[in-house]
């Protein structure tokens, strides 16, 4: 079942998506049935199956990882990372890259219909976990016949999916590739992500999130949790070089309360950019399985008991501009992974775009993957 | 990589561990010991690195290298989890070399640890006929921009050895590239390598 090759079996290409039975039993007790993933793969899965990597996205990402995005048109959001000639290439490697579950990129969400009432779910989606986005792209990699993994790779909340799999399958993973992320929300995290939510859910088109039937979504609201958390995406160094504090298309303050600042106009932009795209309901569910991942809580409060049944070889990546999961978040996954022996390696790139930088130009980033990934094999 | 073209010292500890052995380089540069170790001895090689370009290099040649600083992260190591640890031309930049050389006997069965001496001859005379802190083939840097902040001698470590209960298991002396008689090391070696192991 492992030499399976993308042409000729539906399987496997892009924009796939499948409808499997389960049921996938949640964190919270619930369960989930049906459990649709909408994926892509790119490249050949090898003869022993060796050579599969799984990207797990971030918060707002998706799995048009090295394609085209459907809405936007936009490349694939992490072309810098995966395609030919760089570090993820699917001339050597099988990759995977699935939409969390929870989203609305065509994985099961909040705006998905509810087989009980055959209407969207909304807010009786049941409310899900990272370990749950894990345990939902093993059903995947079981329906692709994928057995081990080379490599799990992922940023921020795909960082918390990567660094989740060898805690919750410790005999699938092989390697582990975790950049700007953290094993824990901590407080000023969760505080950020309740500002969205509040910004959402205070949106009178919210209406409990039964929004899907007139089309009237909330999307004042959504833009303002995007333009929040965006702010935490960028550095202050990076504000200051990209907008200062011009003023936008004017040469005087207007004294009012346009967007005078070229930053203001910036942030406006991207609020409106971000609902065209994607479903607050989703951006409620997501947020709040980031906050409640806390991988030592779930192992007797030790992060290196966690570790300790994998054998996985780990690579950290921070950014010394990333104050939402900064360094010392990285550091406290490092020092665990010590103590369990772990192979480990961790390294803080200099970058000025904050958390945003894993997603950006950097050339160390993509040296330290590929040579993780080669493992000194050349 | 071979031995060759490795500083002297590092290759004289790689002839020196023994094969498969499990080893962690505090210090380890851009990791070439460790890569000669993997390479040429099946060593699983962990390494410890302060500066992220050296890191960035370490890990981009496959090996598992974490940036960190052994004043202050030794500490998450747990007991005797390495047949050796090696501190190469880095205790004489540590904030307190006693209580590294501490953590490397802990975490290893046994350290190697190697500086450069800072009573060598050439030094010596500098120092007595110039009035000049040595700026030497040996120690290139000025004194206001060196990373060495604790110089020492061999007959200095020696004393720590001794006043700490520590054991030599070896010892070896560098002029240049060639291993030096041990006697009269403290004069006439640019370089010491003892292998160390807890009292």
């Amino acid at each position: 079942m492992a030499s399976a090759s993308s042409t000729d079996d539906s399987r496997f290409g892009l924009r796939r998506q499948v409808r499997l039975a389960g049921p996938l039993r949640l964190d919270s007790g619930a369960v989930l049935a049906p459990v649709d993933i909408a994926y892509e793969t790119y490249g050949a899965m090898n003869a022993d199956g060796s050579n599969v990597i799984l990207i797990c996205h971030a918060l707002t990402g998706d799995q048009y990882v090295a394609s085209d995005h459907p809405v936007t048109g936009k490349p694939g959001w992490w072309w810098r990372m995966v395609g030919e000639g760089k570090p993820v290439d699917p001339a050597r490697h099988f990759i995977v890259c699935a939409n969390v579950i929870g989203s609305c990129m065509g994985s099961s969400g909040p705006a998905s219909i509810d087989p009980a009432s055959n209407t969207p779910y909304a807010m009786r989606f049941p409310v899900l976990t990272i370990a749950d986005m894990v345990r939902a792209q093993a059903l995947l990699l079981d329906h692709l016949g994928v057995g081990r993994l080379a490599a799990v790779i992922g940023g921020s909340m795909g960082g918390m999916q990567a660094l989740s799999w060898p805690t919750i399958f410790p005999n699938r993973v092989e390697s582990c590739i975790v950049i700007a992320s953290t094993a824990r929300h901590s407080a000023q995290n969760i505080a950020f992500h309740e500002v969205g939510r509040q910004a959402i859910m205070a949106d009178p088109n919210w209406r409990g999130g039964d929004y899907y039937a007139d089309g009237q979504v909330p999307s004042a609201g959504l833009a303002v949790a995007r333009m929040a958390a965006h702010i935490t995406y960028l550095s202050e160094a990076g504000l200051t070089e990209k907008f200062g504090r011009r003023l936008q298309g004017r040469d005087a303050k207007t004294f009012g309360f346009d967007a005078d600042f070229q930053v203001e106009s910036y942030l406006r932009h991207q609020g409106l950019s971000f609902v065209e795209r994607f479903d607050a309901n989703s951006y409620l569910y997501i947020t709040r399985a980031m906050d409640y991942y806390d991988i030592a809580e779930d192992h007797g409060g030790s992060l290196a008991t966690a570790f300790a049944p994998s054998k996985a070889r780990f690579c950290l990546v921070s950014f010394d501009t990333d104050w939402l999961y900064p360094t010392a978040e990285s550091r406290v996954i490092v020092h665990a992974l010590n103590a369990s022996g772990a192979q480990a390696s961790f390294v803080e790139l200099s970058s000025p775009f904050g958390h945003d930088a894993f997603l950006l130009e950097c050339p160390e980033l993509n040296r330290v993957v590929d040579g993780f990934l080669k493992g000194g094999r050349a | 990589m071979s031995e060759e073209g490795l500083r002297p010292d590092l290759a004289l500890i790689a002839r020196t561990v023994t094969p498969g052995a499990r080893v962690l380089d505090v210090g380890c540069g851009d990791g070439a010991l460790m890569a000669a170790l993997r390479d040429a001895k099946q060593v699983d090689a962990r390494g410890l690195e302060i500066d992220g370009d050296n890191v960035a290099a370490a890990v981009g040649r496959g090996l598992s290298v974490v940036q960190g600083d052994a004043d202050t992260d030794l500490a998450y190591y747990p007991d005797a989890s390495f047949d050796y640890a090696i501190l190469s031309q880095t205790l004489q930049t540590t904030r307190r070399p006693d209580l590294v050389v501490e953590e490397l006997l802990r975490i290893g069965r046994q350290a190697f640890v190697s500086f450069p001496n800072f009573a060598h001859w050439r030094g010596r005379l500098s120092l007595m006929w110039g009035g000049r802190m040595p700026v030497t083939r040996l120690l290139p840097d000025t004194w206001y921009d060196t990373l060495n902040i604790h110089h020492v001698t061999v007959d200095d470590f020696r004393a720590l050895v001794k006043e700490r209960g520590w054991k030599i298991d070896g010892q070896w002396f560098l002029k240049g590239d060639k291993e030096t008689t041990h006697a009269n090391a403290n004069l006439f070696a640019e370089h010491a390598v003892f292998l160390l192991r807890r009292g």
